[in-house]
């Protein structure tokens, strides 16, 4: 089955009754048995109406609508700001409901016909850097829920500048015909085999979560090739960006079928784990998205992680011949690796414990490509604070301090010592990272 | 927190500078206000710096005022002034904007806002001492091609440098790095009525979401 592109956020949720344990608590006993007078009614339907703002708000942060749909600094859900593809730069719409500058014109129907069609209010495809293509999955009700509490904010007057989308993509034909292959509509189909929780950690994978948007190889055109049990298999980089989106099923990527589950909960929802740490385009997501899930959504999508079939074992990928050229290299690296980061990772790349992340063993820093162990050399960051880690220790960032040689040397070295065995960095590949940070 | 702080702590430390360019700004004993508004202005991309802004992108106003209050308070050497041979003009020129200004050219003295001792004014004003030539020539260039912080109205600072001279400005980075700064040096306290008023946007604290 093939699915298709997308780049990042919007988001809708789910509400299938029995099994959303979570959600349950924002369906409190409805006023349906005491309301014989048309006020007590009015007042019923009230308490209703707020319920459901409040239901729709809780699954706009699974959905991270937020995340795509606020500029730097900016207002939230006002829009504005750009993602950049290769097929141009879409600049994301102010979705608070302002009469001309948001959505404040739009109704459920019309709300329902973007999230699950990808067609906008006049009937016009929408570029799929907003991504339908999961949120296609997202229920009727979670979606009308998510459209109350839309329009229940502020309204924003603010217009922000068109997408600048690149010949030949500007041509509605080749949109059309590009939905006809990437694109079906369908709302999340629950598994009977599996249970209740399995199968709202999959919606909320699958659908509102859209982690598929970024965790997934795309072809050219930006369609998703296979799937794995409805997951898309093999991660990719994320478009137009230096960041790469490892596989959530891969072995030597991001599955998790090995971890505890409590592992993967405390992954998803503070930012920090023992075995890996966000960062980047992930730990907004944990910003903005994840930490606010209710335990048991997040133990649901934890389950249905884990549960997702591990892809076959790579060979480790073209880990270098010792040379003695190649020994020279990774020698300059160790002194380097000595110098500046022994301190932390420890002389044997064990790390501190729930302070510093052990490079021994680890899969982001052997991962291929590597470009994200690249960019956390050079920038540095903090994970995201969150309520279970809100003050996180960081890494500092050394694109200021070594040369573009000297973190090619001390990323070789750390991925081929203590047991890691992995490609050589090179020094064009450190070079070409750099593009965007200054 | 020294720990937590490491990240920030490799450019803006006490280590020897050689080897990297010896851009980076003292933040220790600035005081908490301007620090907290200046972490958040670089993560919130007000102030246009991306490796900061990388750095900070997930951290939150609560962390981010833990942070300023770290440094704020943080007792550190000051380093030896920058030796820097200003020409008699020179000094006579940046003595001038720094303790008297330009009433012709609505140029306030630089201690009206940064202190008689140029320490900076609690708690939004930043000090000016222990600074890097190369950072004050930076900043001051910033401000004169248009501003320093993004959709800050009024924006004094910006309104100041577009008055001053590239000479003048020269001058004044020169002698400020020049110009020795020990710890015994507090900032001052409060700010004139007049300067309030015309800096309305940083004393109210900033820019705020």
């Amino acid at each position: 089955m093939k699915r298709g592109i997308g780049t990042t956020v919007l988001a809708c949720g789910a509400g299938i009754g029995l099994w959303v344990l979570a959600t349950l608590a924002w369906l409190a006993p409805g006023p349906a048995e005491a309301t014989p007078t048309t006020r007590e009614a009015k007042t019923g339907k009230a308490i209703l109406a707020e319920q459901r703002r409040a239901r729709g708000a809780y699954l706009a942060r699974a959905a991270n609508c937020m995340g795509c749909h606020t500029a730097q600094g900016g207002r939230a859900y006002a829009g504005g700001r750009s993602l950049s593809t290769p097929f141009g730069t879409f600049i994301t719409p102010n979705i608070t409901p302002d009469k001309a500058a948001g959505i404040g014109q739009w109704n459920e129907d019309d709300f329902w016909r973007a999230m699950h069609e990808g067609k906008s209010r006049d009937g016009r495809p929408l570029y799929p850097a907003f991504p339908y293509t999961e949120y296609t999955r997202v229920t009727r009700e979670d979606a009308d829920a998510i459209f109350a509490h839309l329009q229940a904010l502020a309204p924003v007057p603010q217009k922000n500048p068109s997408s600048r989308i690149n010949f030949p993509y500007d041509l509605q034909p080749l949109l059309s015909l590009w939905r006809m292959i990437y694109f079906k509509p369908g709302i999340f189909q629950p598994e009977p085999g599996k249970s209740a929780e399995w199968n709202r950690g999959a919606y909320l994978v699958q659908g509102l979560g859209h982690c598929s948007a970024c965790h997934a190889e795309r072809d050219p055109v930006g369609g998703i090739r296979e799937t794995v049990g409805g997951e898309a298999a093999g991660g990719g980089q994320i478009m137009g960006t230096n960041w790469y989106a490892p596989s959530l099923n891969g072995r030597h990527e991001a599955g998790t079928t090995s971890w505890p589950l409590e592992e993967i909960i405390q992954l998803l929802t503070t930012g920090v784990s023992q075995r890996a740490t966000t960062s980047g385009p992930m730990a907004e997501v944990v910003s903005q998205s994840l930490q606010f899930l209710t335990k048991a959504d997040a133990r649901a999508m934890a389950v249905y992680l884990k549960s997702l079939p591990e892809s076959k074992p790579e060979p480790a990928a073209s880990a270098p011949a010792h040379t003695e050229q190649v020994e020279a290299w990774l020698r300059q690296g160790a002194r380097i690796y000595k110098k500046h980061c022994e301190d932390c990772h420890g002389a044997s790349g064990e790390g501190a414990s729930g302070i510093y992340p052990a490079l021994a063993g680890n899969r982001a820093v052997t991962m291929n490509p590597p470009i994200n162990a690249i960019r956390s050399v050079l920038n540095g960051g903090y994970p995201p604070s969150t309520a279970g880690n809100p003050r996180p220790y960081g890494m500092p960032p050394y694109a200021q301090l070594l040369s573009d040689v000297e973190v090619a040397q001390v990323l070789s070295y750390t991925r081929n010592a203590w047991g890691n065995r992995a490609s050589l960095v090179t020094t064009p590949q450190v070079d070409k990272s750099r593009i965007g940070i200054h | 927190m020294a720990e937590r702080m490491k990240p920030c702590t490799i450019c803006h430390g006490t280590e020897d500078k050689a080897g990297r360019d010896a851009y980076y700004p003292r933040i220790a004993g600035k005081p908490k206000g301007y620090l907290f508004n200046q972490l958040r202005n670089f993560r919130d991309g007000r102030r246009y710096y991306p490796p900061m802004a990388l750095l900070l992108a997930t951290a939150s106003d609560q962390y981010l005022l833990e942070m300023a209050d770290y440094f704020a308070t943080l007792k550190q050497p000051y380093p030896a002034p920058e030796r820097i041979a200003l020409s008699p003009g020179e000094t006579r020129l940046a003595e001038k904007l720094i303790h008297q200004g330009d009433v012709a050219r609505k140029i306030p003295a630089c201690i009206e806002c940064h202190g008689k001792q140029l320490m900076g004014t609690g708690p939004f004003i930043p000090g000016l001492l222990g600074l890097p030539r190369v950072y004050l020539i930076a900043q001051l260039g910033a401000w004169k091609s248009g501003g320093v912080i993004r959709g800050q109205t009024p924006d004094c600072m910006s309104d100041i440098a577009k008055q001053l001279t590239h000479d003048e400005i020269n001058a004044v980075a020169a002698w400020l790095a020049a110009r020795p700064a020990d710890g015994s040096m507090d900032a001052a306290e409060s700010l004139s009525v007049e300067m309030a008023k015309r800096c309305g946007s940083i004393v109210s604290g900033g820019t705020s979401q």
